[in-house]
This record gives structure tokens, sequence and C-alpha cells, in this order.
């Protein structure tokens, strides 16, 4: 509740290394997060959103939680374990909802390593 | 008037739900009675076999229920002649036969004209003819929630093939002058298609009155099953038309290299049929029939003008409310916000340093929090993006009524609304 009435890290990250726009179609709720890496690390990540409360507090919990994490450990986050981490028990509607934000991240960290690969 | 309570008795799903629970998903699906339940119990208890094969009695019996259930339902609309049903699995399913047999006969440049408050069940379809070239436009709104009559007229062109309009609609409870719309499109020589998945569980609706070439609804809107829906069609149209699906059932004789075919309505029925569903429908059709259906209209009219009263009265902080304030032209849906919440824009994003927050709660919470309520109500686009991009939101809260909702189910909607702003109220 109190992630999704004052939800951190809520803006768009300066000269971003990796932006993201990701959807759930089912309901219209939209994330976008933007990451900076340094030496193979989040060092910093930012979101805007628009959506329940359960997809923004989730954006919110996840841009703390990843900031400093290496790349390689933020792109095999666990779904199952993340969706316990956040201490409240989703129904499975609702669970998509919590991942969203997990979604643009992973596929922000792939848009960047394919970027480096092919510079 | 109807009695809501004395209804209720006559589901026995409410038995399970308790007298505290307000189903308020009745746009999605009503809930069924026990004479439908029983109806297709019994199909299976003591008449099951195929129809239209066997020469023997207990098919005989199959068929001939299949067929009075036809016969019920081409009553029930006025159809005047049972030939003109043919049943399909739904409203969508109606319409994508018709998207196939009548787009054949379009060409490039054609136009089809729908409405911007379509289900997308009357868009989809149609946007399939678009690698042909068809083009789709779409009627506009008016303030009101009305259809602009004026876009109308000047969106009709001689290029209009097909005009396909919902008679009510799922989101804004807009329910349209179908009869002079028919009439606007038959002047101009086109097909006139009314989308009735909304109308015809909820109101009195004559096919032959309303002069529609063709009219689709769903049976597990109106009481009966899920799998099983109605097209009427004029019969010189089905049987000038080509077939939608082959198969068995739908043939007259088939050789090496052709087949004839079936007569209408068979023609367009291949496969063996969803015959308990047909039961069930039947069934289904009774029991409206009994309450009778400017009974049940006057009912939802009741409620919805219950609600806008109590709308008003309840003064819910940031509540927003969609659809023509004339029940005259307004059926038992309520869909509603607390707070806007527009959609993201891309192209701010890219821009802009930032977009604010939305102060708005968003549906799904609002939905979820009326379920702890015991509130069953829908959130989301409903199945019509294109009306909520007209309308700029993300998505709506959506109560929706029938025969056994009360006022006290209207009540129970607003006092747990006023729970939810005090929770999510940022």
């Amino acid at each position: 509740m109190d992630h999704y009435r004052n939800p951190h890290n809520y803006g768009i990250v300066q000269n971003a290394a990796s932006k993201i726009i990701e959807y759930n179609p089912v309901c219209g709720d939209t994330i976008q997060i933007t990451i900076r890496v340094e030496n193979g690390k989040i060092s910093d990540a930012k979101f805007i959103g628009r959506g329940c409360s359960i997809s923004q507090a989730s954006a919110s919990i996840l841009t703390d939680m990843v900031k400093g994490m290496p790349l390689e450990e933020a792109k095999n986050i666990d779904e199952d374990k993340y969706i316990k981490s956040l201490g409240i028990t989703l129904g499975p509607s609702r669970e998509k909802c919590a991942l969203l934000a997990v979604n643009a991240l992973k596929k922000c960290i792939k848009d960047y390593q394919k970027g480096e690969e092919s510079k | 008037m109807l009695s809501p309570l004395q209804i209720k008795k006559d589901f026995p799903i409410f038995e399970r739900l308790g007298p505290d629970y307000s189903y308020l998903d009745n746009a999605a699906t009503s809930q069924k009675p026990y004479s439908v339940i029983r109806a297709m119990e019994e199909f299976y208890e003591l008449h099951n076999s195929n129809v239209h094969r066997g020469i023997y009695r207990l098919s005989e019996e199959a068929t001939n229920l299949y067929e009075k259930s036809r016969e019920k339902v081409s009553d029930f609309i006025n159809s005047k002649d049972s030939r003109q049903i043919v049943f399909v699995r739904n409203t969508t399913e109606a319409i994508n036969l018709l998207s196939y047999t009548l787009g054949r006969e379009l060409k490039k440049d054609d136009e089809i004209l729908i409405t911007i408050l379509e289900h997308h069940s009357n868009i989809v379809p149609w946007q399939f003819l678009s690698e042909k070239g068809v083009k789709l436009r779409y009627v506009m709104l008016n303030p009101d929630m009305t259809l602009d009559m004026d876009d109308l007229q000047r969106k009709l062109t001689k290029k209009t093939r097909i005009v396909s309009i919902a008679q009510s609609s799922n989101v804004l409870g807009t329910i349209s002058d179908v009869k002079e719309i028919g009439k606007i499109a038959h002047e101009n020589g086109s097909t006139f298609v009314v989308d009735a998945a909304q109308s015809v569980p909820h109101m009195p609706v004559d096919a032959t009155d309303i002069d529609a070439d063709f009219l689709a609804f769903s049976g597990h809107k109106m009481l009966g099953p899920t799998g099983i829906g109605v097209l009427y069609g004029k019969y010189d149209l089905l049987d000038r038309m080509p077939p939608f699906m082959g198969g068995g059932e739908m043939i007259s004789a088939v050789y090496q290299d052709h087949s004839t075919y079936a007569d209408v309505p068979q023609k367009y029925e291949a496969g063996t049929p969803n015959i308990e569903g047909a039961v069930g429908l039947s069934s289904a059709v009774d029991y409206l029939r009994a309450l009778g259906m400017d009974q049940v209209r006057e009912h939802e009219k009741d409620l919805i003008e219950y609600t806008l009263k109590k709308e008003e009265e309840h003064n819910v902080p940031d509540l927003i409310s969609y659809g023509p304030r004339n029940t005259e032209v307004r059926s038992g849906v309520y869909c509603f916000n607390i707070g806007e919440m527009s959609p993201l824009n891309i192209n701010d994003l890219a821009h802009e340093e930032g977009v604010q927050m939305s102060q708005a709660i968003h549906p799904h919470d609002v939905s979820e929090m009326l379920d702890d309520g015991n509130v069953a109500v829908r959130s989301g686009h409903h199945c019509a993006m294109p009306l909520a991009e007209f309308l700029n939101v993300v998505a709506t809260s959506r109560a929706s009524y029938y025969i056994y909702n009360t006022r006290e189910d209207v009540d129970r909607l607003f006092n747990v609304l006023v729970k939810v702003v005090k929770k999510y109220g940022r």
C-alpha cells in the first residue's frame, strides 16, 4: 500500500542504457522501465506507469530491489520467489499485474545486452 | 413488476452465494435457472441421440426437441419463419459467419459502417475484410453518449455495403433506434446487421418490425447455456449466400469433386450441432416469456434509474459514470470510474521528464474491493477497446443488471464504493 501511495523511483533515468515499455493486454496496464548500467551492474532503475495498485507497487519495489544488482542476477529473477517476496497473496490474474514490471525489466536487460553485442 | 426475490429462488447458484451476494456481471453472462439445467439433464437422460439422421424414434425425439427450440426462438424474436433461425455458438460466431459469407461479395474500397461503441465481436470480423481493401468506418457519439445520427448520415455513402450496429451497448448501455437506422441503411441499399447480444436478453426485440437483414445474439446472456447462439437472417438472403463451414449436416449430396448444399438453415449448421444447448435455450425462452420481456425491461429500467439517483445522492468522491442519463435509451448497464485514468501516451513518454502519476483508482482495484464486499462487477475494457480510447480511459468498472437483481444490490454497490475510496484514495 505504501509503495502504491508513494512510489519509489518514479521517473526516467537520464541517459538511460536501455528503455522498454511493457503492456498487459488484459487490462491495458502499462509500465516503462529505464535502467543505467555500470560495470555489469544496474546502477539506476526508474519506472513510469499506469495501472492498478499491484502493478505500480510492484514496479516501485522491483526498481528498489535491483539497484546495484548484477545484470545476470536481475535477468534470472525467479517469478515465484519474487511474488512471495512481495508478502501479499495474489490470485492468478493479479499475479500477472505483479509480474508486469519483472517482464519489463528482463526485456530491458535483454535489449541492453543485444545493443552491447552489436557494438 | 417482477419479483426478483421470488425469481432468485429459481436459480440454484444463489443458494450457494447467499442472500448478501450481488452478482452484477450480467452483461458478461447470466445465471441459469433450475428449469434450464433440468431441461439439458433430461435431454441426456431421456432423449440423447444425433439429430436429422437416424430413422429411429430416439433420433426423431432429439430432432423434434432441436427443431422445437428453433421455433421457440423464432417466435421469441418474431421472425415469422423458423427457417430464418440459424444456430451458432454465439454472437461472435454469427458475425464471423456474416463476415465470411457477405464478405465474399465485397470488393476493394467497399465500406462497412459500424459505430465506436461496438463490442470487438462486431469489429474484428469485419477488419478481416481489410485484406481485400474493404474499409471500416465508425459512427461517433453525441456528448450524451447516444449515436450521432448526423455522423451516421455523413458516413453512409454509396460505397457502404453493410451497416452493422449494436442495439444496446455493453459498456454505455446506450439503446439505439435500430428500426430507424435500418430504414436509413436500406434506403441506401446497404445490408443491415443488428448485434442484439445485449438487447434480446433484456427487452422485447422484434426482428420483423426492425426489418433487420441479420440479427445476432447469444444464449448464455439470456439464462441459457454457453455455446449456443442465434443468427437470424432473412430467408432470401440466407438462401442466396454461400455456406460458412463445410462438413456433415450442411450438405444435400457430396460427390468426389463437388457438393450440393442443404436448404436453409441446415446449410449453415455444419457438423453435429449443440443439441443440449438448443434444448437449454428453448427452456430459457420459456422462462423469459413467462415473465414477459416488457416486464424485464421495466425492471431493469427501474434499477438503472435507481442507480443514477443513488449516484447523485451518495456523492462518492471522483465518481464518474458513462452512458446516457435518459433511461428511455439506457439499458441496465452502469460503467464507472473513481477518477479517470487516461492511457499512457508513448509519445509523451519519449519526450517528457516524468509524467504525473495518476490520482485515479484503477478499475481492477475497484473491482477487487467490491468483490471483498460481495459485489461482483467486471473491470477492464469490456471487449470494446476503441470505445475506451474514445472515452480516453484505460478501463472502467461495470455493473450490469438482470431479472434477479434488486435495489438492495444497487445499495450494496454504493456502500462498498464509499469504502473503496477510503482505502485507495491518495
